[in-house]
């Protein structure tokens, strides 16, 4: 079934295990085809549920947008310095893949934090997830992914240990890139959160 | 060992395209939103239409997503996914918006 992907990677990177690496990185694709499935079901929930506000705020009333801008900025690149993570990775250079692991990071976590900050605040002007069920709604679709993103740092630590101890071998090649499938994800699925939550929500 | 990445995982190039046309197609529907320059209906267009292309950017240039790798059956489970979607997404709506009709009637 994965032929053509090792026919592809033999040309490209002289390493065995090509065969148990492809069809590892396949069925992580399929488990994120079924996380895909997870986000529609609560997009359609926000979507269903975002005109119940019950005399709270509505969504025009407590998005900023120059905020959500900056969080899509950083995870954004994010995603751009996993990949060059991942070309270091083809080219055998550690060092450099470490090093890019860590700035992901760093901007992953960046993104966590502000996000934080925006539910802490909404929270304490009394706009909590229990408020509407335009909040609960919100705070659970936004609050997914930002729990995937944590998960998705957590992750990256963990790799940058196995690293250190293992160095890139079979079984820390096919991880990373299960990994950097894992985060690019998470950037889409926050491309239709900036659209259709924020964006839109503020028309 | 430079082949290799121009091959498997994409080129520091190709990454770079990703990054530039993803920051364009977000900067477009922010703009567009932020100066409220344009009518309603109009604004949702530019906002689903760059959203849609920045996911294909990122699936294609990012994600590697396309029909040689693994015979295709990442874009085929992507393309069967999609069709879950439309109808759970599509469904959810259509369902709900006839129940909110029926019950401002009843």
């Amino acid at each position: 079934m994965a032929t053509d992907t090792l026919q592809h990677g033999a040309t490209a990177e002289p390493h065995e295990h090509h065969d148990a690496s492809g069809t590892t990185v396949f069925g992580f694709w399929v488990y994120l085809m079924s996380d895909l499935v997870i986000f529609g079901s609560l997009f359609a929930t926000y979507a269903v549920l975002m005109k119940g506000t019950a005399g709270g705020p509505t969504a025009a009333d407590i998005f900023e947008l120059p905020f959500v801008l900056v969080e899509t900025f950083l995870l954004l690149l994010s995603s751009f310095t996993f990949g060059m993570g991942v070309l270091a990775m083809n080219a055998e250079r550690l060092g450099q893949v470490k090093a890019w692991l860590a700035v992901t990071f760093l901007l992953g976590a960046a993104f966590v934090g502000m996000e934080i900050y925006e539910f802490q605040h909404l929270i304490h002007e009394g706009f909590g997830p229990d408020k509407s069920a335009f909040l609960s709604s919100f705070f659970t679709l936004v609050g997914t992914h930002g729990l995937h993103v944590t998960f998705g740092l957590i992750w990256i630590l963990v790799m940058l240990i196995q690293l250190s101890t293992k160095g890139l071998n079979a079984m820390t090649r096919p991880r990373i890139l299960c990994l950097s499938l894992f985060w690019h994800f998470l950037d889409v699925v926050w491309i239709c959160v900036f659209s259709f939550v924020y964006l839109m929500g503020v028309l | 060992m430079s082949a290799s990445s121009t091959n498997a995982h994409g080129s520091v190039k190709s990454y770079v395209t990703g990054l530039v046309l993803s920051l364009i197609l977000t900067i477009i529907p922010f703009a567009v939103v932020m100066s409220g320059a344009l009518s309603t209906l109009a604004t949702v267009v530019v906002i689903a239409v760059t959203a849609v292309l920045q996911i294909l950017v990122q699936l294609v240039m990012f994600m590697h997503m396309n029909t040689k790798a693994d015979e295709g059956w990442n874009l085929m489970s992507f393309v069967f996914t999609l069709t879950v979607l439309v109808l759970v997404v599509g469904g959810s709506l259509w369902i709900m918006q006839h129940l909110h009709l029926n019950m401002m009637i009843g």
